[in-house]
């Protein structure tokens, strides 16, 4: 059954990758229109939005069939969520494509979401066994509802980069074409840290290294991709031999520091050499280049998109992230707050889209200030996924 | 002020600061013509925000009632709140450590830096306090400063608006009436179709949706400000109870914070793992590197109740009230209170058995068990034989002068000294006990102890919890989120058509979601042959 499950996520991430190529023709594919341009649009647009539906069929039956095999809802660990993460991202732009066929929304979001899924599988994904704390019917209420709110407000950001994408000015270098440029570089830096990591990985890299901490005891740590960042003072123990070719500064504390250093050293340079290569064969930035393909988007259906998924994903996310959040916390740790770091950043989440919202609605933010903010909300949500539960310890880093 | 009221030319009075007439919609200030559009912001009515301005109060007032400075406060707390989550706060760091170096030796420069501004304690900080106080302020403040003005205006809408009004609306069309022209009743149907009221007024229509969605802000920020009320009530005293409670196996504990009325007995603490050779979970468990994982944490504990008066010197006399076994997320719940499994200790000491031997002989005079929470003052062996505890160290250690001390009084590590008393020393020959530890500090003695084994019992970390602050939170939270969904969800809509004797118009107004009444506008407009109506903020362009 867990094989099964796993073939099915397999499955439903190449139907992704199809997807995402459908939309884009049916927003680039002119030089084999043969029809005019709406019926082109809407007929591929079409076909974009009956994949997208099977690929989220087949990450539904991963789902349940995941399920099956663990007997507990399969979001209690970061491969878990983060794939839950990517499959809500589907799910709430498959609602938003109903509501708006917007097939641009498409050729944005769904990338967006085969990234997240691709950067689950860095993760283990063995079946793991709930702790205690884990173990109550909040668990698949609570992390499924928060999932879903992120994954719609992941939907503005969607929609927030197509809106920048179309209308920022790309003749001539400015703030906001390099901070665009520098949005497509993350995507492109986290799509390199996954394929150097899974790299290393079939290749069956290692390398071990200890150290005395600050607390006088021996540490070991391994490492999956080559060592760049050593541990201050860290000794070499076995495994493949390569560097490290300097040692963390000793400032850095903490178990995992150097090795989480490293990581990040490995996704900056792995990403400017991919998003190099990139600049390379287009010879112009990455959003100059989409750009003329967003010609005929209406900014002001995107932008009211852009506004939408936050209106439709606040009160969820609300629901989900805090509500359902504190009910299950009182519970099993006995208060409903307690300033973890997962639970301030979902506060601070909550806040950065109430002050979005009144920003909007009152003081008349549209179009592009509104896009950015949906770009920085996102960049938050990410935070909460990756840094708060990688290198913020809480009682929410369970992986 | 009445003196500053504004009349109509269509008789209307009009409180001061009014922008658009009440009645007719006719925009009261203003230079009609540069004005292509209207603010329809509260329908132009007057908000004491914006209409007083001289006193300190009227000061305080607009400060707290403007939105900008909302979102200021909003802002400000949410980048305290990420700063206080860059190393953890006092609370979560080990509970025997000094934070004045703790967060150096942990985090360095950048850690110390984090203690001296007093980061390690964000939550509670007095600014940290102030922030939330100024958010509940501007929640009041804002709210009531516009709920006022949109009552008002709202109460009574009226059919027939100014030629003005209309023609300064986002959306307006007109279209000449010939004799093909749609009729009013046709209108009518149509936009009672897209669900809106409609009602109509010697010839004029006024169609209106969602109303009620206009009050999902007020009504979210009321659940706000109780839930912030809530959170306040904590600190008044008897509105909280948070206690912890080591239970021994077998043992029955008063309950702290409960007046004495309850008391917990426990038949038994559970600690369950994962099997490791489980087809299902053997790989994660292998990768997390850790031996076992644990799967239950369990108290098997009874609950009773005190039956009437305790007499001082009297055990009280109990009555059960319940069985409920005590594990994580299943807390037990009596009268407010709630009893939650967090900690436990297995294997404790809870006796020590030695037996006082001869030196020379080997012979073994008599046996002798120390019950470490209540050890006796004397042990006799009898025939002249009996062991004095001097003295009593149940989690020992040496101070800083050398001598011996206890940490807690909970024995980890108990250590004694003893006076062994025979025929031949009737004064007693003095030997320090610990565990693999027996020394003799006045001098050789004739007889030692020496240890047989240990008692040792499983024991519960519960705590007690009790929070009436819950519900108010609970109701504030149900508030917001119905207010939240009423003003997300569904989009106040009106349209207002105008019928003269040679064109018909057509205005409408939203005050969000733009998109979607323009969708239905060119519904209806398709159904009825209307002219769509135009987006004059375009034309600006």
């Amino acid at each position: 059954m867990a094989q099964l499950s796993s073939n099915l996520l397999y499955v439903a991430f190449f139907i992704y990758f199809a997807a995402s190529i459908v939309f884009a023709i049916s927003l680039f594919g002119k030089k084999w229109r043969k029809s005019d341009e709406v019926t082109h649009s809407k007929k591929w647009g079409m076909w974009g939005f009956a994949l997208s539906t099977v690929g989220f069929l087949f990450q539904l039956s991963y789902f349940i069939t995941r399920w099956i095999a663990a007997g507990h809802a399969p979001v209690s660990n970061l491969f878990e969520f983060t794939t839950f993460f990517g499959m809500a991202m589907v799910f709430a732009f498959l609602i938003i494509y109903l509501i708006y066929k917007s097939n641009v929304i498409g050729v944005f979001a769904m990338p967006v979401a085969i990234i997240v899924i691709a950067y689950a599988s860095v993760f283990p994904s063995d079946i793991q066994p709930l702790i205690p704390a884990l173990q109550s019917n909040w668990l698949k209420i609570h992390v499924t509802t928060a999932a879903l709110g992120e994954g719609i407000l992941s939907i503005s950001f969607a929609a927030g980069l197509v809106y920048l994408v179309k209308t920022v000015n790309q003749s001539k270098a400015s703030k906001s074409t390099f901070w665009l440029e520098f949005v497509m570089y993350s995507l492109i830096s986290t799509i390199a840290f996954v394929v150097l990591s899974l790299g290393f990985e079939a290749a069956g890299y290692s390398s071990t290294y200890q150290f005395v901490d600050q607390n006088e005891q021996q540490i070991t740590v391994d490492y999956t991709l080559p060592a760049i960042a050593g541990p201050t003072d860290g000794q070499y123990v076995s495994g493949n031999e390569f560097g490290p070719l300097f040692e963390a500064p000793g400032w850095m504390k903490g178990e995992k520091a150097a090795h989480k250093l490293n990581t990040l050293i490995w996704s900056i340079f792995g990403g400017l050499i991919l998003y190099g290569l990139v600049r390379l064969i287009l010879r112009k930035r990455i959003g100059a280049a989409i750009q003329p393909a967003l010609k005929n988007v209406n900014e002001e259906l995107v932008d009211e998109i852009q506004y939408r998924a936050v209106a439709i994903g606040f009160p969820v996310f609300t629901l989900g992230a805090l509500i359902f959040a504190m009910i299950w916390a009182q519970a099993a740790w006995t208060r409903f707050w307690g300033w973890d770091p997962k639970e301030v950043w979902a506060l601070v989440t909550f806040l950065f889209y109430a002050a979005y919202l009144h920003l909007r609605l009152s003081r008349g933010w549209q179009g592009e200030k509104s896009a950015w903010l949906a770009v920085v909300g996102f960049v938050i949500i990410m935070l909460n996924l990756v840094v708060v539960n990688l290198v913020i310890s809480g009682l929410h880093s369970y992986a | 002020m009445s003196n500053n009221n504004i009349t109509c030319e269509c008789g209307h009075v009009n409180p001061y600061g009014t922008e658009i007439c009440e009645v007719c919609g006719k925009p009261l200030q203003g230079d009609l013509e540069s004005k292509k559009l209207l603010n329809m912001r509260y329908e132009g009515s007057a908000r004491r925000s914006q209409t007083y301005k001289t006193t300190i109060i009227d000061k305080i007032w607009n400060f707290f009632s403007s939105v900008k400075v909302g979102i200021w406060i909003i802002v400000l707390l949410l980048v305290a709140s990420a700063i206080g989550t860059i190393f953890p706060q006092e609370m979560y760091i080990p509970p025997l450590s000094d934070p004045t170096v703790y967060y150096k030796e942990q985090y360095g420069v950048l850690g110390q830096l984090y203690y001296d501004l007093g980061f390690h304690n964000l939550y509670g900080s007095w600014w940290y306090m102030l922030l939330i106080a100024a958010l509940g302020l501007s929640l009041i403040v804002a709210s009531l400063d516009r709920f006022v003005p949109l009552y008002r205006s709202l109460k009574k809408q009226r059919v027939i608006r100014h030629e003005s009004f209309m023609k300064r609306q986002k959306y307006f069309g007109k279209t000449e009436i010939s004799h093909d022209s749609p009729d009013l009743s046709g209108i009518k149907q149509a936009l009672e179709n897209k669900r809106y009221n409609v009602k109509e007024e010697n010839g004029h229509l006024f169609a209106e949706k969602n109303r009620f969605s206009r009050w999902g802000p007020y009504v979210n920020h009321i659940g706000l400000i109780l839930f912030l009320i809530g959170g306040m009530l904590r600190f008044f005293p008897g509105m909280y109870v948070d206690e912890v409670l080591w239970l021994r196996e077998g043992e029955t504990e008063k309950i702290k914070g409960t007046e004495e009325a309850y008391y917990l007995k426990s038949d038994g603490f559970i600690l369950e793992t994962y099997d490791n050779e489980d087809e299902k979970f053997k790989d994660a468990i292998e990768e997390s590197g850790q031996a076992v994982v644990a799967k239950n944490y369990q108290t098997d504990a009874v609950l009773y109740k005190q039956v009437g008066e305790r007499v001082a010197g009297t055990d009280p006399e109990l009555e059960k009230v319940k069985e409920h076994p005590i594990q994580v997320n299943k807390p037990l719940k009596f009268e407010g209170y709630a009893i939650y499994q967090v900690d436990y200790k297995l294997n404790e000491l809870q006796k020590m058995s030695f037996t006082m031997d001869n030196k020379e002989s080997g012979e073994s005079i008599g046996d002798l068990t120390i019950d470490l929470y209540n050890p006796e003052k004397e042990y006799n062996l009898e025939n002249g034989y009996s062991v004095e505890v001097m003295d009593y160290f149940p989690d020992f250690e040496f101070n800083d002068k050398g001598e011996p001390t206890t940490k807690s009084k909970v024995p980890n590590n108990p250590a004694f000294i003893l006076n062994m008393i025979s025929p031949e020393h009737p004064d007693g020959e003095v030997a320090f006990v610990a565990i693999k530890q027996n020394l003799e500090p006045l001098g050789e003695n004739d007889y030692k102890m020496s240890f047989q084994n240990v008692d040792t019992k499983n024991v519960s970390g519960l705590v007690v919890r009790k929070d009436n602050t819950l519900w108010i939170l609970a109701i504030g939270g149900a508030i917001f989120m119905i207010g939240v969904i009423q003003g997300m969800y569904w989009n106040h809509r009106r349209i207002w058509i105008r019928k003269g004797n040679d064109e018909m118009w057509l205005s409408c107004h939203t005050n969000k979601n733009w998109y979607g009444l323009k969708r239905e506008l060119e519904s209806i407009t398709k159904e009825t042959g209307l002219n769509m109506p135009l987006d004059q903020s375009e034309e600006k362009k």
